[in-house]
């Protein structure tokens, strides 16, 4: 070609060696599939996610019409809502996250195992929404615990529930099993479990994991 | 159904120690309501509930107001005559008093069996510091139970012989009455996109410092 780009583009399976795509398919075509382990994995893993069957509030609605036959989310593999974070590996935190919930939303993350996923869905989950600015509301569910794929909207429609969910896929696949860049569950220096905050007299304490969240600096005006 | 007055002095008649008053609401709903005797609140809601006339037999709503401390101007005219045979003159004498608040509890009432209503009564507490008991009205109707419940723990109202009197939306170990206007929440507004307003002024305390001012430096100059 004469218009290739000067960088060549990252083959995207890097561990099958240095073969182009064209490469690959005469291979299959000869009945040879050439493949890698952390293909394989990442593909098996990103085609059966486990959701906790787990709603706060009204976009908890919208994420069951997602499972309906309309919007059906188990074109993805997604279907089976568990109803024990034991056999889940993917909460999606669907509506409006109180301070008397987040304690036992951060129990249910410590209840599931790794390898595990956090969808914050809808305005709720992501910074408190329309309720930001009362008393009972948890400013956004990544002050606890880490967050995935962030979907807005109030609440957000089926369709972009599924688009959340296949961001989420893309990211598990481009997940490395080995090296420095390994999957975070995959490494033995990065937490997966995260303290529980208590109930305290006038909010919870703490009102936030620091370790998870800090606020973001923003240089303003006086 | 009969008037608010009427039920006012049918209640009079009935409890004749019982101060029952009509709080008129300015509103357009001008739905007036009737401001009952709190230490004989269970039998007034008994007799509004028993009596055939009205069998007011549902309480769809209870909820509760907090009033604050109000500051009075009372004017007081007198008219002093002129000694030199004038016109009297009128001299205000203006005296500030304070009303202290109180805690009240409306209670909305109609009858399924009759078909009518509303019908609103109030009770109020003695102040909003230590006298905040009220008779509850659980017993009576039993759809109060959440109610009162939700309106002790926003407000504070301790609804006696209440059967499970507990904090209903926040947790137990939970220490304000949020709904009471001295309620002041917890600041956790670390991080504002765009503050505005109130949440601008609450905002602005966490504002990083701004950096010190960096001392003049001569540019080096290159020999």
């Amino acid at each position: 070609m004469s218009d290739a780009p000067s960088t060549p583009t990252p083959t995207p399976f890097p561990a099958a060696g240095n073969i182009s795509d064209a490469e690959r398919e005469e291979l299959r075509r000869h009945g040879i599939l050439l493949t890698s382990l952390e293909e394989l994995y990442n593909w098996g893993r990103a085609n059966s996610i486990w959701p906790l069957q787990f709603g706060l509030a009204c976009c908890a609605i919208e994420m069951i019409a997602a499972a309906t036959a309309r919007f059906d989310i188990a074109r993805f593999g997604a279907e089976i809502f568990r109803p024990s974070p034991r056999q889940a590996d993917l909460m999606i935190v669907s509506g409006t996250v109180t301070k008397k919930m987040a304690p036992n939303v951060v129990r249910l993350w410590n209840q599931m195992p790794e390898p595990k996923y956090c969808i914050a869905m809808g305005a709720c989950a992501i910074s408190g929404g329309p309720f930001k600015q009362g008393y009972n509301v948890l400013k956004g569910v990544d002050r606890f615990i880490p967050v995935d794929i962030y979907i807005p909207g109030c609440p957000p429609r089926p369709e972009a529930l599924l688009n959340g969910l296949i961001e989420l896929q893309k990211k598990i696949q481009t997940e490395k099993v080995a090296g420095p860049q390994a999957a975070k569950h995959l490494r033995s220096d990065v937490q997966s479990e995260f303290p529980v905050p208590e109930y305290g007299e006038h909010d919870i304490v703490p009102s936030k994991n620091p370790d998870v969240w800090s606020p973001p600096s923003l240089p303003r005006k006086a | 159904m009969e008037t608010l007055e009427q039920i006012r002095d049918r209640i009079a008649a009935r409890f004749p120690g019982a101060k029952v008053s009509i709080q008129l609401n300015p509103g357009a709903a001008a739905e007036h309501s009737l401001l009952i005797d709190s230490k004989l609140g269970r039998e007034i809601a008994l007799f509004l509930r028993d009596d055939a006339a009205l069998q007011l037999d549902y309480c769809s709503n209870a909820t509760g107001v907090d009033w604050l401390d109000k500051e009075i101007v009372d004017v007081k005219k007198t008219t002093v005559a002129d000694p030199a045979g004038g016109p009297a003159k009128v001299v205000e004498e203006k005296t500030k008093r304070t009303e202290p608040g109180y805690l009240e509890a409306v209670y909305h009432l109609y009858s399924m069996a009759l078909r009518h209503g509303p019908v609103v009564i109030r009770m109020r507490t003695g102040n909003r510091r230590d006298d905040v008991k009220l008779p509850s009205l659980t017993p009576v109707w039993k759809s109060c139970d959440f109610q009162e419940r939700e309106i002790f723990d926003l407000y504070g109202i301790v609804f006696e012989g209440h059967p499970d009197l507990r904090r209903l939306l926040m947790w137990d170990e939970f220490k304000d009455h949020p709904m009471r206007k001295d309620y002041v929440s917890p600041d956790d507004f670390e991080y504002e996109p765009t503050p505005h307003d109130a949440v601008l002024a609450r905002a602005k305390a966490h504002y990083p410092a701004p950096p010190p001012a960096a001392p003049a430096t001569q540019p080096e100059v290159k020999p």
